[in-house]
């Protein structure tokens, strides 16, 4: 009775921690897809309700995700689960805890400091986007399968690598167009903080998914 | 009891406190030491399963230990065991990698050149060769397990936190088997010396279990490995589990398992029956190193990633270990058992004394042996195995006699089937049939064990020993301990009459 007790407390404290660990990497995925409409809103309108509605979004998906990071690391250290990769678990789950910070840091410096983006730079801008928010999906995969199919997590950071280097030379060709634009030097310096912002998503993903590959190996058996 | 004896037999309880210390750490070490196992759980699963598998499956090992040399007398036994412990100790304060397997056999060795015995040289081949197969097969386990395992666990896709508490699971239960084989297989070590000289008697708890001398012996054997655990084996876990090879939890557990199976196989009476009943051969039971077996393993999986990892200078150690150990256990037992003797003046063997007479030459030539060289050392007596071989060896005697045999039907084992001790006899034991041979020798007078043997099967079928093979080998080894029993019951040694 004793023994049945413990080990359906085990594995019923198991499963609910798996629970938390998917519904955290769903929250940084949403992170991407809120971040992704948030700007095309933001490239078509302008400062608007609509964008502020998805800067609310994304600020609770923030902090839904913090609660979630802190329950799951208190749960890991509490029942000393998976002691061997405990510390990379934690140092993956900070990692893409801060994707999840950025996206939402970069929707709030935009709502503050509503920068004005010429349309001839909106695509530019689009293309940027549309590679990181896939740069960190594929982190968000790798990640999946670090917990569960070990041998596709090199598929999913090849990924994100490929992506990262995609996104640097879209961010460096956007920042040579607006430098050779004849708008002024404040504006110029203006959007490229915000191109530096948005691509800083990716090498962060990078830096994730070098550090995964890693965890991987000590992972295997 | 008498108080001496439970004097005498602290040196082995000693000796299996060490073990437990020490040996327990090889089946939970990395278990705890990495936090899969908190030490409460394992020391209650080590302590349960160690008692059991010594006084369930702790037998077979132990006799082959008995074939080596007999401990005939209790302050022997009691040197023996504390030189192994002595030796285990200093040798484990130096940081060398010891066994008491081999210290224990050390200690027998001493023994037998102390009291002019012969050592069994196939009996000693045997366990020699067990100690070298046993790392190597603990090797031999574990490379293709793991790989088992590993592509097992990519094709179930388990979940890290899953396979941790799956793997957490595993490692008890490999914990608990592993526990059972150390007890099964290396209780010989601790009390093996003692089985000759048991002060126990056998008895039924409720009608239910029959405990024999042997197991009562065990148990307390396994007792003193339980408080081993409890008290003292914590450090050397958390010491094993952060210092052996970085390994992942699931090659930990195949270690602990390449380990039990390897203690199990040297172990197991009733996987030796299996196999015999099969037609295929028989592995020995042998009492192996705990220590040596994780190692084995452990180096088996280092080999199999390329061999970097491998610590050669380990093995080196382990290798010279398989010389040094017995070398100085046996050398520290020697010297001891002088002082023992001579210095507190206690009987550390009883001397057995070998005759060649008529009676012996006809029946090694009944058993179609050639006796004529050995006529010239007819009549005489020895007081000594050795001083027996020896003047064997001064016959023309071309050695067509196995050592084992002509030592067998000379050694004096004087009896006297007498009426007033034939009540004390244990009639729960013997059946009704050997009961009654027993009675019909009543007034009888015999000066060898085999000669009683043969009087007893005349008189009752129940005292037949079987045709000697490996499926028969239970049944007649229980008969010879009976047989040892009533020679015990009725005479003995001969200095006592």
């Amino acid at each position: 009775m004793y023994m049945q007790k413990k080990v359906s407390h085990l594995f019923g404290g198991t499963k609910s921690l798996e629970n938390q660990i998917d519904e955290f990497l769903d929250k940084v995925s949403e992170s991407g897809m809120v971040f992704d409409r948030a700007m095309r809103v933001y490239l078509a309108h302008g400062p608007s309700e609509e964008f502020d509605g998805f800067l609310a979004q994304a600020a609770d998906i923030e902090r839904r995700g913090d609660d979630l990071r802190r329950s799951i690391e208190a749960e890991l250290y509490a029942r000393t689960l998976i002691p061997d990769l405990r510390a990379d678990v934690l140092a993956l789950l900070e990692g893409m805890d801060h994707l999840v910070n950025v996206y939402e840091g970069d929707l709030f410096r935009i709502s503050i400091q509503s920068p004005d983006i010429p349309e001839e730079f909106h695509a530019g801008f689009i293309d940027l986007i549309e590679t990181i928010v896939s740069c960190v999906d594929s982190i968000v995969l790798a990640a999946r399968a670090f917990f569960r199919d070990i041998d596709a997590v090199r598929d999913h950071s090849s990924r994100t690598i490929f992506l990262e280097t995609e996104a640097d030379k879209i961010g460096t060709k956007l920042q040579r167009a607006i430098f050779a634009s004849t708008l002024p030097l404040e504006r110029k310096m203006h959007l490229r903080y915000f191109v530096e912002r948005i691509d800083e998503l990716a090498n962060s993903a990078e830096d994730v998914a070098d550090a995964l590959q890693i965890y991987t190996i000590k992972r295997r058996v | 009891m008498d108080l001496t004896v439970l004097f005498f037999l602290t040196s082995g309880l000693l000796l299996g406190w060490s073990l437990g210390a020490n040996d327990a750490a090889n089946v939970f070490g990395t278990a705890v030491g990495t936090r899969m196992v908190r030490f409460g759980t394992a020391a209650v699963v080590c302590s349960l399963f160690v008692i059991l598998g010594a006084v369930v499956s702790g037998a077979g090992a132990a006799h082959t230990l008995g074939a080596l040399g007999s401990v005939n007398a209790l302050a022997g036994a009691f040197m023996a065991a504390l030189a192994a412990a002595g030796t285990v100790y200093v040798m484990t304060k130096w940081g060398l990698p010891v066994s008491t397997s081999q210290a224990i056999v050390g200690a027998i060795i001493g023994w037998n050149l102390f009291s002019d015995s012969v050592t069994d040289s196939r009996t000693l081949i045997k366990i020699v060769a067990t100690w070298i197969a046993c790392p190597v097969l603990a090797g031999l386990i574990a490379v293709p397990l793991l790989k088992l395992v590993a592509s097992g666990l990519r094709a179930a896709k388990l979940h890290l936190l899953r396979l941790d508490a799956y793997t957490r699971i595993a490692l008890v239960f490999a914990g608990a088997f592993g526990s059972y084989s150390l007890g099964a297989n290396n209780i010989a070590n601790v009390m093996g010396v003692f089985v000759d000289v048991s002060p126990f008697t056998g008895f039924t708890v409720a009608g239910l279990l029959t405990l024999s001398s042997i197991q009562q012996l065990f148990l307390i054997g396994a007792i003193a490995i339980a408080v081993g655990v409890f008290t003292y084996s914590k450090r050397v876990m958390l010491t094993v589990g952060v210092g052996i090879l970085p390994m992942s939890p699931v090659a930990a557990w195949v270690v602990v398992i390449a380990h039990s199976i390897v203690l199990f196989l040297f172990a197991s009476q009733g996987l030796e029956h299996i196999l015999a009943n099969a037609g295929l051969p028989t592995i020995p039971l042998v009492p192996v190193s705990s220590s040596q077996a994780v190692v084995g393993a452990v180096v088996g999986l280092g080999l199999m990633r390329g061999g970097r990892d491998v610590d050669w200078k380990l093995v080196r150690n382990i290798a010279a270990g398989w010389v040094t150990t017995p070398l100085i256990s046996g050398l520290v037992c020697f010297i001891s058992l002088f002082f023992l003797q001579n210095v507190f003046n206690q009987q550390v063997y009883r001397a057995v004394h070998y005759a060649m007479s008529d009676a012996v030459l006809n029946e090694l030539a009944e058993q179609g042996r050639d006796v004529s060289t050995l006529q010239s050392i007819n009549g005489r007596e020895f007081r000594s195995a050795r001083a027996f071989m020896r003047a064997v060896g001064e016959t023309e005697y071309a050695g067509t006699i196995p050592q084992d045999e002509l030592l067998e039907y000379a050694q004096l084992n004087h009896s006297y089937i007498d009426q007033a001790r034939f009540s004390s006899l244990d009639r729960d034991w013997l059946n009704a049939g050997q009961i009654a041979a027993v009675e019909q020798l009543v007034g009888r007078e015999f000066s060898h064990r085999w000669q009683l043997a043969h009087a007893l099967a005349g008189a009752s079928a129940q005292w037949v020993r079987r045709e000697s093979n490996t499926i028969n080998k239970r049944y007649n080894k229980d008969l010879e301990r009976k047989l040892e029993y009533v020679e015990r019951t009725f005479g003995g040694f001969p200095d006592r009459r």
